[in-house]
């Protein structure tokens, strides 16, 4: 993998994610945190391509850029009063060291292995996912299909109230 | 004529006046009707000669052949593959230049039908109203398009107090990206896609799901309650219609067997049928949530012009604004081109893309579809907001998912089975236009049997319940 | 000089575990560390997308010692983790809204108790 692209873009998505994850921890402001988380799914998006993962930068814009940041959004508009300054809590110091710790075990462990070299042979994956979702994996693939249901069915019981009696005309 | 027959007003005087264009082309200078019949006749001769060439096989692949200028492209590649600079530069290159012309070309179609586009709906949409559009700027009106970008650019830019810096610049660029990006899978000739990714469906899908957060940034920026209503209500449309476009493109990848949109393009032109024909609840489907998508009539309910000021672009001033109603343009073409691609067949027309460019015939079809957006927006009163999420989730949704069952179950009978493909073809069409339709009915009986439409409910004066404050009490 | 050129110059599976780890950290930092509960889950998300990262990688750069693993195997499990985290993050908004109706916060520091 030493295209001048793939080595460019690269670094150029592995730049913007940091640097967005950074400024999500520093930005000052609820809503402007959501805006870099935003721009670090893009990224994230941007590097799986790199990796070949066409599918799944595909399937992330789609699901966090697409739906989980409206979701935020929308949890943010409900919580009106809350506060919406980006402060931290008392245990940040702690936090910082634990995610400094985590992030250096895994970099010395990366820089000390020798690892080998990319797969040769690595095509479209749109088809494989496909035959491995349905053939391997179909039992995870149901059970992932109910957990979707009982999230969906969940949420929507969770936040009915219950005094909703008012009556709507179709107007269609 | 006599005084006492003719006309009296200057519109009706216009009108008895009004010469046919055959009349006026006919009443040109002589020397301007000599110069175009000899055009005339050297283009049919020059059309014959290509003719000639086509037929005979010569102008396949040369880079000169018009008809395709992804053969242009490959002899560059070939050209710099072929030169002796080092291989870094060689791969570099022959990914760079490519992209850098297909990307100059499509930011200059869509830009050029930004040029064109305002002019045109607005003529068109005089004409359904009997009147005359934009005449004054320009022979018949032609430069309006730039005085109105001309006035919006040295118009002032007032950025409402207490507005958020950072969130109130974004929204208009981060709407225009969506925009730009559709058209990147979407082939104009056989080898002319820009990127022609090979999970095309799914890109599209995402890339319309990056407008939302546009507007919400917009809506919420502008420290305007009436901008984040306007917002919410765009945003809640948005979503909702999001999935009666993934469940029709999910049909249409189901019957085409490929997410590469130049693979559905070739399965169209092979075998020889449009989708539209097949699957026309998708289609339609997809056309009526890709208005809901692109705030267009008549689901524009988020920034009509009788709603709720201008919606979630109420406090941008100038060119910002501009930027809004001009993506709201370039998205209809983008539709436009999607439909096309999808349902109509793409850049072919049953054998006539090796006469003429794939492209004008992509460019025909997306103007036919922009054309019956007009239409609708001409005629067509809009929908209110719940009546557009009952549309949504009640009914489009479950239909659309119940007729891509059956798409599923036609399509794997389709694979199986060995007939001819005008029987098997014509079969699944006869049997989805007969379920849409069915469908479609009993669930209308079903959603509405509460709705008694025969005699709807004359409305009662206040002044003979007795005024407003009896009213109150009656109400409770 | 040469190893230098090849570190920099040649993405391998250890760039994308570096990039990984980071995020993964980033995450952490942010979940551990905010106050409001709609941060600490947007903590969580990017640290659902640093292990994403990590599984893609190893997926593109297979070390087969076991023989079984597939080619793609990673990204179905991608899939699944996609899923999951839509369906958590819906649920964990919901009932942050919920907590908001009764205490008018949703400051992590102030919902410390059972009552009231």
């Amino acid at each position: 993998m030493d295209s001048p692209g793939i080595v460019i873009a690269f670094y150029m998505m592995a730049g913007l994610v940091l640097g967005s994850g950074t400024l999500v921890f520093l930005a000052r402001n609820l809503l402007h945190a959501l805006a870099f988380l935003v721009i670090s799914f893009l990224s994230m998006a941007g590097l799986f391509l790199t990796l070949s993962a066409d599918f799944i930068a595909m399937a992330q814009i789609l699901i966090y850029a697409g739906s989980i940041s409206v979701l935020m959004v929308f949890a943010v508009m409900l919580t009106p009063l809350a506060s919406r300054d980006n402060g931290n809590t008392i245990y940040v110091l702690p936090g910082l060291l634990a995610a400094g710790g985590i992030a250096t075990f895994v970099g010395f462990l990366a820089l000390d292995t020798s690892w080998s070299g990319p797969a040769t042979d690595f095509t479209t994956t749109i088809d494989l996912i496909g035959n491995l979702l349905l053939g391997k994996y179909v039992l995870a693939f149901e059970i992932a299909s109910v957990l979707l249901l009982f999230a969906l069915v969940g949420a929507i019981m969770l936040v009915q109230t219950s005094s909703s009696d008012h009556e709507e005309g179709e107007g269609g | 004529m006599s005084s006492d027959t003719r006309p009296a007003t200057p519109m009706s005087r216009q009108i008895a006046e009004h010469r046919s264009l055959l009349d006026r082309a006919l009443g040109l200078p002589k020397f301007i009707l000599v110069v175009l019949s000899v055009a005339l006749i050297g283009f049919v001769i020059c059309q014959i000669l290509i003719g000639y060439l086509v037929v005979s096989g010569q102008l396949d692949g040369k880079w000169y052949d018009v008809r395709d200028f992804g053969n242009a492209m490959v002899s560059l590649t070939d050209a710099i593959n072929r030169s002796q600079m080092d291989s870094r530069i060689v791969s570099t290159l022959t990914y760079l230049i490519p992209a850098l012309l297909g990307a100059t070309g499509i930011v200059s179609v869509v830009g050029g039908w930004l040029l064109i586009g305002p002019w045109a709906e607005r003529r068109l949409l005089a004409k359904f109203q009997i009147r005359q559009g934009p005449n004054r700027t320009g022979p018949f009106g032609l430069l309006q398009s730039l005085a109105d970008a001309l006035k919006l650019m040295q118009k002032e830019i007032i950025i409402p107090r207490g507005a958020d810096r950072f969130l109130y610049f974004v929204p208009p660029i981060a709407v225009f990206i969506p925009a730009i990006l559709g058209w990147a899978p979407i082939p104009w000739s056989p080898k002319m896609s820009y990127a022609d990714l090979d999970v095309g469906v799914l890109f599209v899908i995402a890339i319309s799901s990056l407008g939302v957060l546009a507007v919400f940034m917009a809506g919420w920026a502008s420290n305007n309650h009436y901008s984040l209503l306007g917002a919410m209500r765009t945003i809640a449309m948005m979503i909702s219609y999001e999935i009666p476009i993934s469940v029709s493109l999910l049909a249409v990848v189901l019957l085409t067997g490929s997410t590469k949109l130049s693979e559905i393009v070739m399965w169209q032109s092979e075998q020889g049928v449009w989708l539209i024909m097949l699957i026309p609840f998708a289609a339609l489907a997809f056309l009526f949530a890709s208005t809901a998508e692109i705030n267009r009539t008549p689901n524009d309910i988020g920034e009509a012009e009788s709603e709720i000021v201008a919606g979630f672009y109420t406090e941008y001033s100038g060119m910002k604004a501009g930027l809004f109603m001009a993506v709201e343009l370039g998205n209809a073409i983008l539709v436009g081109a999607l439909m096309s691609t999808f349902f109509l067949g793409g850049y072919t027309f049953f054998g006539l893309e090796t006469w003429i460019p794939g492209y004008l015939i992509l460019a025909t079809k997306i103007g036919l579809v922009y054309f019956l957006f007009v239409w609708i927006r001409a005629t067509l009163p809009r929908f209110r907001l719940d009546q557009l999420m009952g549309f949504a989730w009640k009914f489009l949704i479950p239909v659309s998912i119940v007729l891509m069952f059956l798409t599923a179950i036609e399509s794997s009978i389709l694979v199986r089975w060995d007939v001819p493909s005008f029987l098997s073809l014509g079969l699944i069409a006869l049997v989805n236009i007969t379920a849409a339709v069915g469908l479609t009915f009993v669930w209308m009986r079903v959603l509405f049997r509460d709705n008694d439409l025969s005699a709807p409910p004359t409305p009662i004066l206040t002044r003979k319940m007795g005024g407003l404050q009896a009213a109150k009490v009656l109400r409770g | 000089m040469t190893e230098i050129y090849e570190l920099i110059f040649e993405i391998g599976l250890m760039h994308y575990l570096i990039v990984s780890g980071s995020v993964f950290g980033l995450g952490t930092a942010i979940a551990l560390g905010k106050r409001s509960a709609i941060a600490v889950l947007m903590g969580i998300e990017l640290m659902l997308n640093g292990s994403i990262l990590a599984l893609l990688a190893f997926s593109r750069f297979p070390q087969n010692t076991s023989g079984d693993a597939g080619l793609v195997d990673g990204h179905v499990f991608v899939v699944f983790i996609l899923s999951v985290a839509a369906a958590e993050a819906a649920v964990a908004l919901a009932l942050s809204v919920l907590v908001y109706r009764k205490r008018e916060t949703v400051d992590l520091d102030r919902i410390n108790l059972m009552r009231w």
